[in-house]
């Protein structure tokens, strides 16, 4: 329980903190300035998924004579392209007793970086002084990063992919020193650039420590190691909520899924794959694991033609954990769809905020480990009768609204769609979505239902009881 | 003394009150027929069942997708590839079209129920309409008490319950409806003589010919039944309003579905209503002449009409004669051809007799399929006879003919079980009757006895037959009282009518009847009540254990639990979403239906079985070696070829054991193909006896391709033995999808070769078949169309 009741106040804070930011934004949108430097930079790169993920910790000094609200982060025009996610926070405190303060992180329209590369700018809460040192961690995931290559395997050959990257960090300001480690699955790597000092120490590579270089300054690598990862993929995610105030929230999840690593040439072999698991489709994957929230009922995965019958679910007080396969193994290039529904109590996601509004607070992003989601769609079907919806989101996505029509409805319900791309299990944090409504309309279906059993009978008691015959007969 | 004291009060209140409970009780019969088939739903899943109802489902969608005309000029690319089938003409529309309505009410009351819901729940709805039709059907022959019983039989009865559980979506599951409803109009017509019944008559038996090619059995059991009345001297003018309007109007509205077309008028099937009709009103004519002529004058008229009468009926059949002559089948279609000489399927269609459901049944599906009714049909002919009405005449006469037929067709079984129900019904509604009224009079004059004599045992007699008296005085004076008495509403009018008419036949019924013994009664009513629990337990365990399966799923309990083998859906699924999707897929037809509704793949034959020669050719490739395969298969630009293979797991109904009508059929177009070649000591065998032939065919390739691995021998489960041919490889073929049992195994074509090694010499025995395919396609005419 103390879990449920946290999670609003934090979608509170991030509703906070964006609204703060926003308004930063608009005042702070400088451009990078050259007395700052970079002290130090470390840069954890890690492979061992599909998805990429960096942790960046970057001590800043303003050596200039003005202060900097801005700390800017540059990225070439690839990275840009495949980034999910970027967090930045300040880690405040001692070893144990350590916060990260979150700080807002903007996308800016500046031109001047060379070669098209974009930069974000982290706004700090106090701005830096001249002379002072800060230290900034920044999180940041790319998806579709890992290239497979060779593109096309045989059932018995293992997955190896490209990872692209440069050995400095790309960044507007000078950097002092600094130093990257990369993580990969397994040991095995194939090959990797070397710029000298690298080290490679088991399944970590280590590129520097490298010293005074300049604003924009690359040096490409290539890093081509074996990645049997599952590289699942959804390509597109529609999930539809249903709000009931009767009791219950019915979701509804459609799933495009897809096998996004390296393409399955020619033959399937049913033996070799149950034969010897371990060689053969080390890349392939044959299940899914999905948490739901706790307390979920009426759980179903099916498809368009039926029931899938092999799913298991577990459920406990703090989540359920629905483990699905789908109707065949998965190898590089397949695709296939089905549908997971359920529905959960009421009272654990819908909350009357002090103004009197309902709201709902439920996750958004899939719920699916270790998956990205392409095109993520989320429907929140509001019950008939409501007005005035809203969502507030703690990252920028499309919103509109649209009309569904469910059982014996008139005027339709109002449905807030919110549409995000690009969406990483870092995404699963709370939304929330406020409307009115009047309990009275509750009463619609029901009357109507009473009415119209009652206009039949009482139809019928008229019918017998009328002579409608023309000639009366003797 | 006491009795007619009693009667007066509670009359009209216990018949308001029986039309109450009866109401209730139809209601209940309702629901237990619709419940009974949600075994299906409840034990493994809302799905379609089996192959026809996937077709259905298919056509539906596309009807809710796409509106009715669009329907109508449906042109399927998606089968029979390369020829295509023109849906909208060659399909019976009736259920697609009620399913399709049925949606749309729903969805535009916004009750968004999927497509496959309404399709899955049409069949048990249907029942329940089934059900209150036998209600009705029965009721115009032998009374309400007949009718409940009979409705209640006709819920729960096997034979019907397998064709229509939840997710049985097939023409059958509203056709036994519209059968059972047209008899009812008809009936009820022939009762009243009203013409509003004869027009809705018409227009359920057009319903019935919309929904199932079985409409045929209709407009031959009428018309036999309106012969029979007139040659039985039963002829009124009930009778010509009941049948006259039928043949007409039914006729035209038969003509305008597609598939039926000029068929109405034009094939043997209808030739008897039309002959009957003839007769019918040549009948009339004389009664009419009789009424109006002098006995003499009638002589003589009857002479001249006579001469010239048989001069024009003899050019006419002449006529008929020769045109039947020049077709091919004298007009008769291979179905029908096979009803009337169950032989004929046999020797010349091996396509209709290779399904299981065409063959004659065997002793035990009778009991399993009718149970219990089977005995009680003889007690309600012997009731239909006493006395024979016109109603009890026509439900004979269709427990007959009906009997025949399911002798000759397993699947005709379900024709007959509504006769069966109707006629056991009566049956158990008269011995109820019979055994209910001894008990009551039994105890009236037990209750009595002490008062006026206890020890006179020679009286007994006496007084027991005057008490039957004075009940049935009682029973006419009710029915007077209620003449006189009852008028206010239509419904009551409608009831003094069947009582008036029925009253006299009922009292006069009732005189002749005996009065058991008390102790035999009650122990018959005992005997009685087992046995129809009997019945109920049994097709409790029919709906639940023997009819509930959806075949696309299978299940198997072991000592861990239950097993699911979910592979057809798991090998559709993959072809769905991992093949292109204008590949061509071959298989044997039986899967046709299911590979376009569920992979949706374009299919080279299907269970519309319309073209022999297609079929044949699909069978040749897989009776053909690898090569030669190829070369079939190629032509037709297939890509992808799927058997089902039982043997891992023990799936008896695979391709192995179907193989037998591949070579049959096969050989049967393209010579070449030769049974014998197959056969070892007149055995279909697959281990080390087997021929060469078999072992190098395509379909024992793709089957038992490294089969011989999975546990070193080759053990085939389904055939009991180890394999002939254990290590081979495929040349032309390349395995891409099997599934977790192995049931279905998907191969991809190789592309051809850039260059032909050496061997120059084998295309020319291999591409023959080949060319032979293509000629004999275009020469040689369907066999059966």
């Amino acid at each position: 329980m103390g879990e449920i009741l946290m999670v609003p106040a934090l979608g509170r804070i991030l509703l906070g903190l964006s609204l703060l930011a926003s308004s930063f934004s608009a005042l702070g949108s400088s451009s990078p300035s050259p007395d700052v430097r970079i002290l130090s930079a470390e840069r954890r790169v890690d492979l061992t998924s599909s998805i990429v993920k960096v942790y960046l910790t970057l001590k800043v000094e303003n050596s200039g004579a003005s202060h900097a609200s801005d700390i800017f982060l540059a990225f070439s025009p690839t990275e840009t392209e495949h980034l999910a996610i970027i967090k930045a926070s300040l880690p405040e405190g001692k070893r144990k007793k350590k916060k990260y303060i979150p700080l807002d992180v903007n996308p800016t329209e500046l031109s001047e970086a060379p070669n098209g590369a974009k930069l974000f700018s982290v706004s700090l809460i106090n701005p830096l002084m001249a002379g002072e040192t800060a230290v900034i961690e920044v999180l940041y995931i790319l998806t579709h990063s890992l290239e497979p290559f060779p593109a096309e395997i045989s059932q018995s050959e293992s997955q190896l992919v490209y990872y692209r990257d440069s050995a400095v960090l790309l960044s507007p300001y000078h950097v002092v020193e600094q130093i990257m480690y990369i993580k990969t699955p397994t040991n095995k790597i194939e090959s990797f650039t070397r710029v000298d000092p690298t080290n490679r120490a088991g399944t970590e590579l280590k590129y520097g420590h490298f010293h005074d270089h300049p604003p924009y300054y690359s040096s490409p690598i290539l890093i081509h190691f074996e990645n049997n990862n599952p590289f699942a993929v959804v390509e597109e995610l529609v999930r539809e909520v249903e709000i009931s105030h009767w009791g219950s929230l019915q979701v509804k999840e459609y799933y495009q899924l897809k096998h996004a690593g390296a393409r399955h040439k020619g033959v399937f072999s049913r033996l070799e794959y149950q034969a010897r698991p371990s060689i053969n489709g080390a890349s392939s994957f044959k299940q899914l694991l999905a948490k739901l929230p706790p307390r979920v009922n009426s759980v179903y995965y099916r498809d368009a033609i039926g029931n899938i019958s092999s799913s298991h679910l577990r459920t406990d007080y703090q989540k359920s954990e629905l483990e699905i396969e789908p109707r065949y193994p998965l190898f590089g290039g397949w695709k296939a769809s089905f549908v997971i529904g359920y529905s959960v109590p009421l009272e654990d996601f819908l909350f009357e905020s002090p103004e009197g509004q309902h709201y709902l607070n439920f996750s958004f992003g899939c719920p699916l480990y270790e998956t990205l989601v392409d095109s993520l769609t989320i429907k929140v079907v509001l019950p008939e009768g409501s007005r005035s919806p809203s969502a507030v989101l703690p990252f920028g996505a499309d919103q509109y609204l649209e009309k569904t029509f469910s059982y014996l409805d008139v005027v339709g319900r109002t449905t807030v769609v919110i549409k995000k791309k690009n969406v990483v299990p870092e995404h699963n944090v709370p939304f929330q979505v406020y409307y009115n409504f009047n309990p009275i309309f509750m009463l619609a279906e029901p009357l109507m239902l009473i009415t119209a059993i009652f206009l039949f009978f009482s139809a019928c008691i008229a019918y017998l009881h009328m002579d409608l015959s023309l000639a009366k007969k003797a | 003394m006491v009795a007619p004291v009693e009667p007066k009060p509670g009359g009209t209140l216990r018949n308001a009150f029986g039309g109450v409970l009866g109401f209730f009780i139809l209601l209940l019969i309702g629901v237990l027929a619709f419940s009974i088939r949600l075994f299906s739903v409840i034990k493994y899943e809302s799905v379609i069942h089996e192959f026809d109802p996937y077709f259905n489902y298919r056509v539906t969608q596309f009807l809710s997708k796409n509106g009715i005309y669009e329907f109508w000029n449906w042109f399927d690319d998606r089968t029979w590839y390369p020829l295509g089938r023109v849906i909208g003409g060659t399909v019976y529309p009736g259920l697609t079209l009620t399913a399709g309505t049925m949606w749309w009410i729903l969805n535009s009351l916004n009750i968004p129920l999927s497509v496959e819901t309404v399709c899955v729940f049409t069949a048990p709805v249907f029942s329940a309409f089934a059900a209150w039709a036998t209600y009705f059907l029965t009721k115009e022959v032998k009374g309400i008490g007949s009718g409940l019983t009979a409705a209640t039989l006709l819920a729960l009865v096997p034979s019907y319950i397998s064709r229509s559980v939840a997710g049985s979506y097939d023409n059958e599951a509203v056709a036994i409806f519209a059968l059972i409803f047209t008899f009812f109009l008809y009936i009820k017509t022939l009762n009243t003589g009203s013409l509003f019944y004869a027009t809705l008559n018409a227009l359920s038996y057009f319903y019935m010919v919309c929904s199932w090619g079985g409409y045929t059995f209709i407009i031959n059991l009428i018309p036999m039944h309106a012969l029979l009345c007139i040659v039985t001297g039963r002829y009124s003018s009930r009778l010509y309003i009941a049948y006259a309007p039928l043949v007409v109007l039914g006729t035209l509205l038969a003509a305008l579905v597609p598939v039926v077309g000029f068929n109405a008028v034009m094939t043997s099937e209808h030739f008897a209503s039309f002959l009957v009709f003839i007769i019918i009103h040549v009948v009339a004519f004389v009664y009419f002449i009789k009424g109006i002529l002098s006995p003499k004058m009638f002589k003589v008229a009857i002479t001249l009409v006579l001469t010239v009468g048989i001069a024009v009926c003899i050019a006419v059949i002449a006529i008929l004669v020769a045109l039947v002559a020049s077709s091919p089948t004298k007009g008769w279609s291979g179905r029908s051809l096979s009803l009337l000489d169950p032989t004929y399927a046999s020797k010349y269609i091996p396509i209709i007799a290779s399904v299981s459901e065409h063959q004659p049944p065997t002793w035990p599906s009778y009991f399993m399929d009718i149970n219990i009714l089977a005995f009680l049909v003889p007690a309600g002919i012997i009731a239909c006879f006493l006395p024979l009405s016109d109603a009890s005449s026509f439900v004979v006469l269709y427990l007959v003919t009906s009997v025949y037929f399911s002798g000759v067709m397993v699947r005709l079984m379900l024709v007959l079980a509504p006769a069966a129900c109707i006629l056991s019904g009566i049956a158990l509604s008269e011995a109820f009757d019979v055994l209910t009224r001894s008990v009551k009079l039994q105890l009236v004059k037990l209750l009595e006895g002490p008062l006026s004599n206890a020890g006179d045992t020679k009286d007994e007699n006496p007084t027991a037959q005057n008490d039957v008296l004075k009940a049935d005085k009682q029973v006419a004076a009710n029915n007077k009282t209620e003449d006189v008495k009852e008028r206010p509403s239509k419904k009551n009018r409608k009831k003094d009518k069947e009582n008036t008419e029925k009253a006299p036949v009922k009292s006069h019924n009732e005189k002749r009847l005996l009065v058991l013994p008390l102790e035999a009664s009650a122990i018959a009513i005992i005997l009685l009540v087992v046995l129809g629990s009997l019945y109920v337990i049994h097709c409790v365990w029919a709906a639940a254990e023997a009819y509930s399966a959806p075949s696309i799923v299978l299940t198997s309990r072991s000592h861990d639990g239950l097993h699911v083998f979910d592979d057809f859906r798991e090998a559709y699924a993959w072809l769905r979403h991992n093949t292109e999707v204008d590949d061509k897929v071959a298989s044997w037809w039986d899967y046709g239906y299911q590979t376009t509704a569920m992979a949706n793949r374009t299919v080279i034959v299907d269970n519309n079985t319309w073209n022999n020669t297609h079929i044949a050719t699909v069978g040749t490739a897989m009776s053909s070696p690898e090569k030669a395969a190829w070369e079939i298969f190629n032509s037709l630009d297939v890509k992808y070829v799927l058997v089902v293979f039982g043997g891992l797991v023990g799936y008896p109904s695979d391709d192995i054991n179907k193989f037998l009508w591949m070579v049959r059929i096969g050989g049967g177009v393209f010579p070449h193909i030769k049974e014998p070649d197959y056969l070892r000591d007149g055995q279909y065998r697959i281990d080390a006896q087997a021929t060469p032939t078999m072992l190098n065919c395509l379909m024992y390739k793709l089957s038992y391709y490294r089969f011989v691995e999975t546990d070193g021998k080759g053990f085939d489960r389904v055939r009991r033995t180890e394999i002939g041919k254990k290590h081979f490889k495929l040349s032309h073929f390349e395995e891409v999808f099997t599934t977790h049992h192995w049931m279905v195994r998907i191969y991809k074509l190789k592309p051809p070769k850039n260059r032909m090694k050496g061997k120059t010499k084998k295309p020319k025995p291999t591409s023959k078949p080949l060319s032979g395919a293509r000629r004999d396609g275009s020469t040689k005419k369907n066999p059966w169309q």
